[in-house]
């Protein structure tokens, strides 16, 4: 393999990984300075135990969270030496802001809420929490308003064949960026609720700690529910604004080959394993009816694979300009297929627990804890798809891929920080893995039952 | 054509401070994990160690991340032949970073003996290797190395290990080992407080000789490349200045006036090499023709602007609220703050010997 491709490895490895614990993080974040505050409004231990125990969660997602971001913040200087030069005027500036902005408070704070339990007064306490999850999303929306200039870039202009920014308020305000931000948030509560249920739904069939996990699961499935039903209805809107931006991504998420008017869709098809099959093996597919989703009309025209490829050979030179269609395909239906059945599953516990009959459920809540698993698969080929999907470009219609690399950078050199990144987080992914259903099975503390004297310090949660 | 602008300037004093802020405060960080087990003899007395940096570390390391960021947006060219050059000797850094990071996350969380013992070496070592590879990285930024005529590096990880640069590892090592103990006989109590002042006291005249061997040899290095930079070369006579003093400050036992000064050592260190660096942003050792200088690495005068309103914005409410946790939590930490029950599992594993002894 060359180093290029060991790069792109590294960088998917790196990212997916790193992304894991990003939607966890965002998410139990929010979750726990909720049930926080209905601690701090009522006074009932209860609360205070679920925020002590979505918290530690939290934390461990948190710590991976942060040790995996390190490595992000270098590794475009690392292995995409040529891409840094290339976008360095516009890219940088949102990763700039991001630590200025957003990890500085978040970390800052967290460790106020850590460490100040008992010492700062209930009010500055909860305030901290609060801006710990205000910051984990703000630090999301500037890494995606940078990755979404990636998408589609705007508010530049090249000079001497390489982009100056023109306009911050331009690549902050990238329609791109915000709709990113919204999927992605709404993905995070998602994933968040989805672990919050899991585990609550466990403790519940074995009946331990029914009282705080009850209280926990009430709060999540609705959240659930609405988020899933958002994150459709938004999804919807960002594919409609990709296949304006970016139509060779939306004509691979459903392997048209052919440009046509009343496309159908494809619920199961086969093709080659390569970039660009140019055509399909097998496809099982309902009649016109992706025309009807991203058009509005039964009969609106698709773009096809074969006929942009042609049209971007004319605009940009020879060369093959669609993705690996296998992957676009199935992680789009990945993806979609989770965030339905998301919705329903959240809708379906919700009108359970609106019942009374949630508890007595069994096999739904163990359906539930199963489910636990969807949201990092679906997550993942979220990002799988948009960043595969972008290829051959690194950035769109501007830079390849292919000339992004690190000239200084040997083969040798990649491989060896590729094993050992891989091995590195392998090993942190077993033990943190461990940790992470050990502390989830435990439930809250036992220690926890006593509630320290009033300005006591009470370490219960930090290290 | 390599005058530098008011701006380029500005963003390569920001950045320098950047570094600076992340010497002395993660130059402390590193120290204490360092000290854990020489400091903190059983598993109270390290906890409390732990819980002196506890709620600080991760916002320390943030100004590393910012260092990083900024140098991204402001000098782009320069993030690209640094960071792409130094490659290895990066990725050992972060991978010390990494597990350092989770040591603390970890290492409470089971309460068995070998458990904890295994995290505590990861903290040692990960702290000494990163405060190593930090001052030999930057001695070799400052020295030069290999850069082509295309501003791409090389040499490689063994052109980074010469004698010069491991002196300069050496120097950071040291001296983010005595100011960690600096520290903490600030924010300890008891045995704790005790073994960290004499540790203080037995490290600093170590770390003050290898400091002033560094400088040094930095200025004689500079004289090899066509006299000697005035700016630099006093401040790097105040920072031996301040590495001494806090020889002597340590022997008096006087810990808050002790840590000043390794603070203002390692201040006026970094400093003097920045000093010596500018007009640059990376030296080429193959010719100086192909010297990276700031203004050939930097962004855009717009991207420039954008971000000196946004750092102008941001930087002061940062301070202000790093400074006020360090208030939060300026109470002396003991292991009495700490009544650990010993667990079921303590008590087995010692009758049959299989814990590891403290
Ligand atoms: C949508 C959200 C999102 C995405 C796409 C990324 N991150 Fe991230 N990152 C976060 C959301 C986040 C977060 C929620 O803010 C984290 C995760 C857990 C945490 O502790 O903070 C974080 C942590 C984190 C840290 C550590 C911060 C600290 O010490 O507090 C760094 C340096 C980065 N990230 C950098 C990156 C880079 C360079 C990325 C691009 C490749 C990236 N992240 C993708
Ligand atoms: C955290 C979520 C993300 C995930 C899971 C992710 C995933 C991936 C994957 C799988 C690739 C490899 C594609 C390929 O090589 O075929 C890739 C490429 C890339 N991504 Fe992302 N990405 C994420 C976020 C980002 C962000 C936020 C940025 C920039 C701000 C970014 C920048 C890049 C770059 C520069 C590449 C080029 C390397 C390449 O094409 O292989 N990514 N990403
Ligand atoms: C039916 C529901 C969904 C639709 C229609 C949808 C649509 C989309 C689209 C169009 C993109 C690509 C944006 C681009 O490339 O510019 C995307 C990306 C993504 N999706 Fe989904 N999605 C859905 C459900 C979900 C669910 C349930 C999750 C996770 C729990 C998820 C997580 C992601 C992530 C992490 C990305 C990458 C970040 C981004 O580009 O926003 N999606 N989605």
């Amino acid at each position: 393999m060359s180093s290029l491709e060991l790069a792109r490895w590294q960088f998917g490895i790196t990212t997916v990984y790193h992304f894991l614990f990003v939607p966890v993080t965002i998410g139990l974040a929010a979750l726990t300075a909720y049930f926080q505050t209905r601690w701090y409004r009522t006074g009932d231990d209860h609360w205070r135990r679920a925020t002590r125990f979505w918290g530690k969660l939290m934390l461990i997602s948190f710590a991976l969270g942060v040790v995996t971001g390190i490595v992000q913040e270098f590794q475009f200087g690392m292995n995409w030496s040529n891409y840094s030069r290339f976008v360095g005027d516009i890219f940088g500036a949102p990763l700039a802001m991001e630590g200025l902005a957003a990890f500085f408070v978040e970390s800052t704070f967290l460790g106020l809420w850590l460490f100040g339990w008992g010492r700062l007064s209930p009010k500055l306490h909860l305030a901290t929490i609060w801006l710990v999850a205000g910051s984990t999303a703000l630090s999301a929306f500037f890494i995606l308003a940078a990755n979404s200039w990636m998408q589609h870039p705007v508010g530049y202009e090249m000079v001497d064949g390489r982009p100056e920014l023109t306009s911050i308020w331009a690549v902050l305000g990238n329609n791109t960026a915000l709709y990113a931000f919204a999927h992605t948030i709404l993905a995070a509560l998602i994933t968040a609720s989805m672990i919050v249920i899991a585990i609550s739904a466990w403790h519940l069939l074995r009946g331990t700690q029914t009282e705080v996990f009850t209280r926990s699961i009430r709060v999540a499935l609705p959240v659930l529910a609405v988020s899933a039903l958002v994150t459709v209805i938004v999804g919807h809107f960002n594919g409609v604004l990709m296949s304006e931006q970016q139509p060779m991504k939306m004509a691979a998420a459903d392997a048209v080959f052919e440009t046509k008017e009343g496309a159908g869709l494809s619920l199961f098809a086969t093709g080659d394993f390569k970039s660009n099959p140019e055509g399909l093996n097998r496809n099982v597919e309902i009649p016109n009816l992706l025309s009807f989703i991203s058009t509005g009309y039964p009969q609106g025209e698709i773009q096809g694979i074969n006929n942009l490829n042609a049209e971007y050979q004319q605009k940009y030179g020879p060369g093959e300009y669609a993705p690996v269609v296998a992957i676009a395909y199935w992680s789009w239906r990945a993806m979609l297929g989770i965030g339905f059945l998301a919705a329903v599953l959240g809708f379906a516990g919700w009108w359970l627990v609106r019942k009374g009959k949630l508890v007595a459920s069994t096999r739904y809540l163990k359906l539930m804890v199963l489910a636990g698993v969807l949201p990092f698969v679906a997550n993942t080929a979220g990002w799988i798809f948009t960043e595969m999907g972008r290829q051959p470009w690194v950035v769109f219609g501007m830079l390849k891929t292919n000339e992004a690399g690190s000239p200084a950078v040997s083969t040798a050199e990649v491989l060896i920080t590729l094993v050992g990144f891989t091995l590195l987080y392998g090993v942190l992914a077993v033990i943190a893995g461990r940790i992470f259903l050990e502390k989830a099975r435990k439930g809250p503390d036992s220690d926890d039952d006593t509630e320290k004297e009033a300005g006591e310090p009470d370490f219960g949660l930090a290290y | 054509m390599d005058d530098v602008t008011f701006l380029q300037g500005l963003w390569f004093v920001l950045i320098s401070v950047l570094w600076l802020g992340y010497f002395v405060l993660e130059g402390f960080d590193f120290g204490v994990g360092m000290l854990l087990r020489l400091v903190g003899r059983d598993d109270r007395e390290r906890r409390a160690v732990i819980h002196t940096i506890g709620p600080v570390w991760d916002g320390n390391e943030v100004w590393l991340l910012v260092a990083g960021g900024a140098t991204f947006a402001a000098f782009p060219q320069w993030y690209a032949t640094l960071f792409s050059g130094f490659y290895l000797a990066l990725f050992l850094i972060l991978a010390a970073l990494i597990v350092r990071g989770v040591a603390f996350e970890f290492w409470g969380k089971r309460p068995d003996r070998r458990w904890r013992g295994r995290w505590e070496w990861a903290m040692i070592i990960s702290s000494g290797l990163a405060a190593l590879l930090w001052g030999v990285g930057w001695a070799n930024i400052v020295n030069g190395v290999p850069i082509g005529a295309d501003g791409e590096f090389t040499g490689t990880l063994f052109t980074l290990l010469n004698p010069y640069a491991i002196l300069g590892g050496l120097a950071t090592l040291t001296i983010f080992f005595a100011h960690g103990a600096n520290f903490l006989a600030l924010r300890t109590k008891d045995e704790v407080e005790e073994r960290s002042r004499a540790l203080a006291k037995r490290s600093m005249p170590i770390a003050a000789a290898i400091g002033t061997a560094f400088l040094a040899w930095t200025l004689v290095n500079q004289s090899d490349a066509g006299g000697i930079e005035v700016v630099s070369a006093i401040l790097a006579v105040a920072a031996t200045a301040a590495l001494w003093a806090a020889v002597l400050l340590t022997r008096r036992g006087v810990a808050g006036w002790a840590f000043g000064a390794t603070t203002g050592g390692i201040v006026l260190l970094f400093t003097s090499l920045f000093a010596d660096l500018f007009p640059n942003a990376m030296v080429s050792s193959t010719s100086s023709a192909f010297d990276l200088t700031l203004n050939a690495a930097s962004s855009s005068d717009y991207t420039l602007t954008v971000m000196t309103v946004v750092a102008a914005l941001l930087v002061p409410v940062v301070l202000l609220y790093q400074a006020w946790t360090y208030w939060v939590f300026r109470h002396r930490i003991g292991a009495d703050d700490f009544d650990e029950q010993p667990t079921p599992m303590d008590v087995i594993e010692q009758k049959l010997g299989a814990g590891e002894k403290a």
